[in-house]
C-alpha cells in the first residue's frame, strides 16, 4: 500500500462523517429508525479504515511521517513580507494513526451504546447527526499539519460539544451547562488563538515542520526567547480550556448534563484529550519554562479535582473530576517531559474511562427504568447514596466497570497501571533533575494516585456492593441490552496490558513506545528542557522506585475505601463531621468554591461593568440625544407655544432666544462693520444687525415650525402645483399608439442630427 | 448621355415609383404589387452596385418569399372577399413634416459629406464564391447565429400563427 | 446649373446614397401614417432595403471589400424571419381582435 492511498484512506475516515452528518440532519426523519444505523455503520467502517492505517503505518512507513500539503491561497509578494502562501494539509504520523483509532473506537462504541441508551428519545436522529459532526471535527484535529485547521476543527468540536451537552435543552441546567461549556472553552481559545498569530506573524505560514523548521533554523519570534515561551503557553491556554485545565476546569462537571454517551466519548475519551494531542503536537516548540508552567497546572488541575471527587454523590460528577483528574495527569506528564507516557496515557485512559462512563450509564439506565416503573420522580437516578448491591442484577457492568476501576487505580496487568507508572516515574526523574521546590509534582503525583484508587473504589464499592436500599427497587434492576453491554465488554478487554506491551510491568519494550518516540526539542539550547537521553537515563533509575510507590498508595487507597465503606470500620460521616474534617469536606463538596468564586469576580464584574456602561447610555447619551431633541421642538415650536406648558420655563426659552438673536445681530453688524471705522457705516451695519437681531428672535417666538409651515410649505406646494400641471398638459402627448411614439423617437433624431452636423 | 446613366435613371424610377404607390395607395392590394416592383427596382440598383449575388438574393427571398408571405396574410385578414381593400391613414400631416425633415436631413447629410470615394473601379467578377468564403471563414459565428435564428423564427411563427382550439 | 447636369449625367456614391435617403423617408412615412399592420410592415421592409443599398453602395465604392455584401445577406436572412414572425403575430391579433389595425389593438388581453 503507498503513501497516497493512505492519504486517501485518511481522507475518506475523515469525511465520511461530514457525509453521515450531511444526510442525518437533512433526512433522518424520511429514514428507517432514524438513521442510527447509518452512523453506527459509517464509524465502524472508519474504525476498520483507520485500522487498516495503522496497521500499514507501523509495519511499513514506521520511521516516516506521511504528509500532503495543496496551497489554500497564494497571496503572492504581499509587500514587506514578500512571497506568501497559506498551505494546508494532512499528515499521518504514529501519533497521529494511534490517534485516529482511539477515536475511531471509542466514536464506534459510543454509537453502538446510544442505540440502546437513547431509545425513544425526542431528539434521536439529530443526536446520532451531532455525534457524526464530532466524529468528523475530531479526525481533522487529529490528521491535520497546521495549526489553521487545527484551530477550525478545535472549534467544531467545541460546537458539537456545546451541542450535544445542550441535547435536552428544555432543560434549564442542561442548557446553562452547554453555554457554560462553550464560553469557558473559547477564553482559552482566544489565548491559542493568539499563540497562532504570533506564530504566524513570524513565520508565515501554520504548518507544524515549516515553523519548526524555521525555530531549528534559530529563528524565533521577535528574536526573543520570551515571546516563544509566551507562544507556547498560549496555544497551551488552548489545552487548558478544552482539556478543562486548572482554572478553566469549571465546565467539564457541569457538562455532564448531556447524554451519558456524550460524556463517555467527547468529555472523557477523545475531545478533552484534544488538549493534551495539542500539546503533543506542539511539544517541540515549548521551552524549559514552558513545560514547567504546563506541569505545575498539570498538577495543580490533577490535585484540586482529585479531592473533589471524594466528596460527590453523583456518579457521573464523580468520574467527570476523575475525568479532569487524570487529564491533568496528562498533561503533568508531557510537561515533566515525559512525552510517550503523557501520549500513552491519554491512549489508555480513553479506554477505561469511555467504558467507565458507559457503565454509569448502564447503571443510570438500569435505574432510571426501574424507577421509572415504580412510578417514583423523586429519587436521583445518578445518586450513588440511591445505589449498592447492583452487583447481582447487573453481572456484566459490574465486571467491566471493576475492570475500569482497576485500571484507573493503576493495578498491574491494567494499561492503566502501564501508563500510570510512566507518568510517576516520569515526574520523579523531573523532580531529582530539577530537585528543591520541585519534588512538589512527584508527591502531587503519587497523593493524586492515591486519592484515586480510594474515590473509584468508594464508587465501585457504594454503587454495585452492599445491599440495596430498597428491596422492591432492586429487584426492577435488569441488565442492559446487548448494544449496550457489548462496548462495555470490547473496552475491558482493550484496558489489559497485553494491547501495549507484552511485558506487564513494563511498557517501554512495547510497540507503543517504539511508535510513540518524544521529539527533538527545537528552542535554542539555553531555553530547552533537559534532553531525552540524560531524561530517559534518569527515569530509569526511578523506574523501579515509581512503581513500588504507586502500588503502594494505590493498594492504602483501596484499603482506605474498603474499611470505610464495604466492612464500615470506619463511618465516613463522623469523619467528615470531625472538627478539622468538617470545613475540608465542605470545602470539597462545594468544588473549592470556584463557581462561587467566578461568579462573584468574573461574572458579577462584567455585570457590574455592564451596568455602568448603561447607566452611561440611559443617562449620558440619552440625555444628550433627549436634549437635543427638546430644544430642536423648542425651537420649532417657538416660545409662543411653550406659554400653555409653563411660564417659567417660558421665560427662560424667551432669555435664551433673545440672547442668542443678539449675538447674530452683533455677529452680523462686526461682520459686515469688518474694521470700517466711518460712522455712518456704523449705523447702517448696526440698523442691519438690528434687523437681523429683531428678525431671528421673531422667528423664535413664532418658532422655526412656523415658518416651515406657512413658507417652505408654501414653495414645495408651489412646485408641486406646477408639476401637476405640467403632468395635466404632458398628458396629451401620450395617446397610446405606437405610432405616435415612433414619430417622437424620429423628432428625437432629427434633433440629433442638428446637434451633431 | 450614356445608355449606363439611362439604365440607371430607369431603376431608380422604377423603385421610387412603385415606392410612393406602396406609401399613398389606399388599396392594400395594389400596395403589396407595387412593394414587389419596388423591390425589383433595388435589385436592379444592386447590379449597379456590382454585387450579383445580392441581386439575385433579394429576388429569390423578397419577390419570391416575403410578398408571397405578405399577400398571403393580405388575403387572410381582409373582411371582404374582393381584392380592392381599402385601408386608412392617421396623422397625416405630422408624419409628412417628420418624414420630409427626415429625408430632406438625410439627403442634405448625402449631399455635402466629402466622401473619400475609391476611384478605381474594382474587378468586374462574380461575387458568390468570395461571399460563401467570407461566410464560413470570418463571418461564420453570425452565420450560425443566422442559422438558430432562422430555425426559432421558423417554428415560433408556427407556433403563434396557430388557429388555438377554443374550449 | 451647369454642376447639377453633370452631377445628373454620371451617377456615383451619391446618387445611390440619396435614392436609399428617400427610400427610408418613404418607408418611414408609411410606417407612422398607416393603420394597416401589413402596411407598417411593408414600410418597415423599405426601410430595410434603404440600408441596404447603403451597405452595397458604400461596399462597392469606399471600401471595394464584401463585407459590405454579407452585411446585406445577414440584413435579409433578419428581414425574412421578421416577416414570417410579424405576419405569423398579425394573424393570430386578427384571430382575437378581428381587426389588423395598430391604432384598435390597445388590449394586452381580453
Amino acid at each position: 500500500m503507498s503513501q497516497e492511498t493512505l492519504l486517501t484512506l485518511a481522507l475518506i475516515v475523515w469525511l465520511v462523517p461530514l457525509v453521515d452528518f450531511a444526510v442525518l440532519i437533512f433526512f433522518h426523519k424520511r429514514l428507517p429508525r432514524s438513521g442510527d444505523w447509518l452512523g453506527t455503520s459509517i464509524l465502524f467502517a472508519a474504525l476498520a479504515l483507520s485500522l487498516v492505517i495503522l496497521f500499514t503505518k507501523l509495519n511499513y512507513f514506521h520511521d516516516q511521517t506521511l504528509q500532503t500539503i495543496f496551497t489554500w491561497v497564494n497571496f503572492g509578494n504581499v509587500p514587506g513580507i514578500g512571497e506568501m502562501q497559506i498551505d494546508l494539509g494532512f499528515m499521518i504520523d504514529n501519533v497521529a494513526a494511534i490517534m485516529l483509532v482511539v477515536v475511531c473506537i471509542v466514536s464506534s462504541l459510543v454509537h453502538l451504546f446510544s442505540i440502546g441508551y437513547m431509545k425513544d428519545d425526542i431528539r434521536y436522529g439529530r443526536y446520532f447527526a451531532y455525534l457524526g459532526l464530532f466524529s468528523f471535527s475530531m479526525f481533522g484535529i487529529v490528521l491535520t499539519n497546521n495549526l489553521l485547521l487545527m484551530y477550525v476543527s478545535w472549534e467544531l468540536v467545541g460546537l458539537s460539544s456545546y451541542l450535544l451537552i445542550g441535547h435536552w435543552f428544555e432543560k434549564k441546567s442542561a442548557s446553562d451547562a452547554a453555554k457554560k461549556a462553550f464560553i469557558v472553552t473559547r477564553i482559552g481559545d482566544v489565548g491559542m488563538f493568539i499563540g497562532i498569530l504570533i506564530l504566524f506573524n513570524t513565520f508565515h505560514t501554520f504548518t507544524f515542520d515549516a515553523i519548526f523548521e524555521a525555530m531549528k533554523a534559530g529563528h524565533i519570534p521577535f528574536g526573543s526567547e520570551t515571546w516563544l515561551t509566551a507562544s507556547g503557553l498560549l496555544i497551551f491556554c488552548g489545552a487548558v480550556g478544552k482539556s478543562a485545565q486548572f482554572p478553566l476546569h469549571v465546565w467539564l462537571p457541569d457538562a455532564m448534563e448531556g447524554p451519558t454517551p456524550v460524556s463517555a466519548l467527547i468529555h472523557a475519551a477523545t475531545m478533552v484529550a484534544a488538549g493534551v494531542y495539542l500539546v503533543t503536537r506542539t511539544f517541540a516548540m515549548m521551552t524549559a519554562e514552558a513545560l514547567m508552567v504546563i506541569a505545575y497546572i498539570g498538577a495543580i488541575t490533577a490535585f484540586i479535582s482529585a479531592t473533589i471527587a471524594i466528596a460527590q454523590n453523583d456518579i457521573k460528577k464523580v468520574l467527570a473530576y476523575s475525568t479532569v483528574s487524570q487529564l491533568g495527569y496528562m498533561i503533568m506528564g508531557l510537561g515533566v517531559g515525559a512525552y510517550t507516557a503523557g501520549f500513552f496515557h491519554l491512549t489508555t485512559h480513553a479506554m477505561f474511562k469511555a467504558g467507565l462512563f458507559l457503565g454509569s450509564g448502564s447503571v443510570i439506565y438500569a435505574m432510571h427504568n426501574a424507577l421509572h416503573r415504580a412510578n417514583d420522580h423523586n429519587t436521583d437516578a445518578q445518586d450513588i447514596r440511591n445505589m449498592g448491591g447492583l452487583r447481582t442484577k447487573m453481572p456484566i457492568t459490574f465486571w467491566t466497570f471493576l475492570m475500569y476501576t482497576l485500571a484507573i487505580s493503576g493495578i498491574p496487568l491494567t494499561s492503566g497501571f502501564l501508563s500510570k507508572d510512566e507518568i510517576l516515574a516520569g515526574t520523579l526523574a523531573f523532580g531529582s533533575l530539577h530537585g528543591g521546590w520541585h519534588w512538589v509534582i512527584p508527591i502531587t503525583g503519587f497523593f493524586v494516585a492515591g486519592l484515586t484508587a480510594f474515590y473509584m473504589f468508594r464508587l465501585v464499592i457504594l454503587t454495585f456492593l452492599g445491599e440495596h436500599k430498597d428491596p422492591h427497587r432492586i429487584e426492577a434492576v435488569h441488565e442492559s441490552p446487548w448494544v449496550m453491554t457489548v462496548p462495555l465488554v470490547v473496552l475491558a478487554v482493550l484496558s489489559f496490558f497485553a494491547f501495549y506491551s507484552f511485558n506487564p510491568i513494563g511498557a517501554a519494550s512495547g510497540w507503543f513506545y517504539q511508535a510513540v518516540a518524544r521529539p527533538d526539542s527545537v528552542v535554542p539550547i539555553a531555553v530547552a528542557a533537559v534532553n531525552t537521553e540524560i531524561f530517559t537515563e534518569t527515569l530509569h533509575h526511578s523506574h523501579g522506585l515509581a512503581m513500588l510507590l504507586s502500588l503502594s498508595v494505590a493498594g492504602i487507597g483501596i484499603l482506605v475505601a474498603f474499611t470505610t465503606y464495604y466492612w464500615k470500620k470506619i463511618n465516613a460521616d463522623t469523619v467528615a463531621s470531625a472538627p478539622v474534617f468538617k470545613y475540608l469536606y465542605k470545602f470539597f463538596l462545594n468544588k473549592w468554591y470556584f463557581d462561587e468564586f467566578y461568579q462573584a469576580t468574573f461574572v458579577n464584574g462584567i455585570d457590574a461593568l455592564a451596568a455602568a456602561y448603561r447607566w452611561f447610555d440611559n443617562v449620558v447619551i440619552d440625555g444628550i440625544v433627549n436634549g437635543v431633541a427638546k430644544w430642536t421642538v423648542g425651537i420649532t415650536h417657538g416660545v409662543k407655544h411653550t406659554w400653555k406648558e409653563g411660564i417659567a420655563g417660558s421665560i427662560f426659552y424667551l432669555i435664551v432666544f433673545a440672547l442668542l438673536s443678539l449675538f447674530m445681530g452683533w455677529q452680523v453688524t462686526v461682520g459686515l462693520l469688518a474694521g470700517s471705522g466711518s460712522t455712518v457705516a456704523m449705523i447702517e451695519c448696526g440698523l442691519l444687525g438690528l434687523c437681523v437681531a429683531a428678525l431671528s428672535f421673531f422667528l423664535f417666538y413664532v418658532g422655526v415650525g412656523g415658518f416651515d409651515n406657512k413658507i417652505i410649505d408654501g414653495i414645495v406646494n408651489l412646485v408641486v402645483s406646477l408639476a401637476g400641471l405640467l403632468g395635466l398638459l404632458a398628458r396629451k402627448l401620450q395617446t397610446g399608439k405606437v405610432q405616435t411614439y415612433l414619430a417622437f423617437a424620429l423628432f428625437g433624431v432629427m434633433v440629433f442630427f442638428l446637434w451633431f452636423r | 448621355m450614356e445608355l449606363y446613366t439611362i439604365i440607371f435613371y430607369f431603376f431608380t424610377v422604377i423603385t421610387l415609383g412603385s415606392t410612393c404607390i406602396v406609401v399613398f395607395s389606399r388599396n392594400i392590394v395594389r400596395a403589396a404589387f407595387a412593394l414587389l416592383f419596388a423591390f425589383f427596382g433595388v435589385a436592379g440598383i444592386y447590379i449597379f452596385l456590382l454585387a450579383d449575388f445580392i441581386a439575385v438574393t433579394q429576388l429569390l427571398i423578397y419577390v419570391g418569399g416575403i410578398m408571397v408571405l405578405i399577400l398571403f396574410s393580405v388575403m387572410l385578414t381582409s373582411h371582404q372577399i374582393n381584392v380592392d381593400a381599402k385601408t386608412g391613414v392617421i396623422q397625416t400631416l405630422p408624419a409628412i413634416l417628420i418624414s420630409a425633415c427626415i429625408g430632406g436631413g438625410l439627403v442634405w447629410v448625402f449631399w455635402i459629406t466629402d466622401w473619400k470615394v475609391n476611384s478605381q473601379l474594382p474587378i468586374v467578377e462574380t461575387t458568390a464564391p468570395k461571399i460563401g468564403e467570407m461566410l464560413l471563414t470570418k463571418y461564420l459565428l453570425p452565420f450560425e447565429v443566422a442559422s438558430v435564428i432562422l430555425l426559432v423564427a421558423l417554428i415560433g411563427a408556427a407556433m403563434i400563427a396557430r388557429r388555438e382550439k377554443k374550449v | 446649373m451647369q454642376d447639377l447636369i453633370n452631377f445628373l449625367q454620371h451617377p456615383g456614391l451619391t446618387h445611390f446614397l440619396i435614392l436609399s435617403g428617400l427610400l427610408f423617408s418613404f418607408g418611414i412615412f408609411a410606417i407612422l401614417t398607416r393603420r394597416n399592420a401589413i402596411m407598417v410592415l411593408m414600410g418597415v421592409e423599405l426601410v430595410l432595403n434603404a440600408a441596404n443599398i447603403n451597405f452595397v453602395a458604400f461596399s462597392r465604392y469606399v471600401t471595394t471589400s464584401l463585407d459590405g455584401h454579407v452585411v446585406a445577406i445577414f440584413v435579409i436572412i433578419l428581414a425574412a424571419a421578421e416577416a414570417a414572425i410579424a405576419l405569423a403575430i398579425i394573424l393570430n391579433i386578427y384571430q382575437n381582435f378581428n381587426t389588423v389595425n395598430v391604432d384598435e389593438i390597445n388590449k394586452l388581453k381580453d
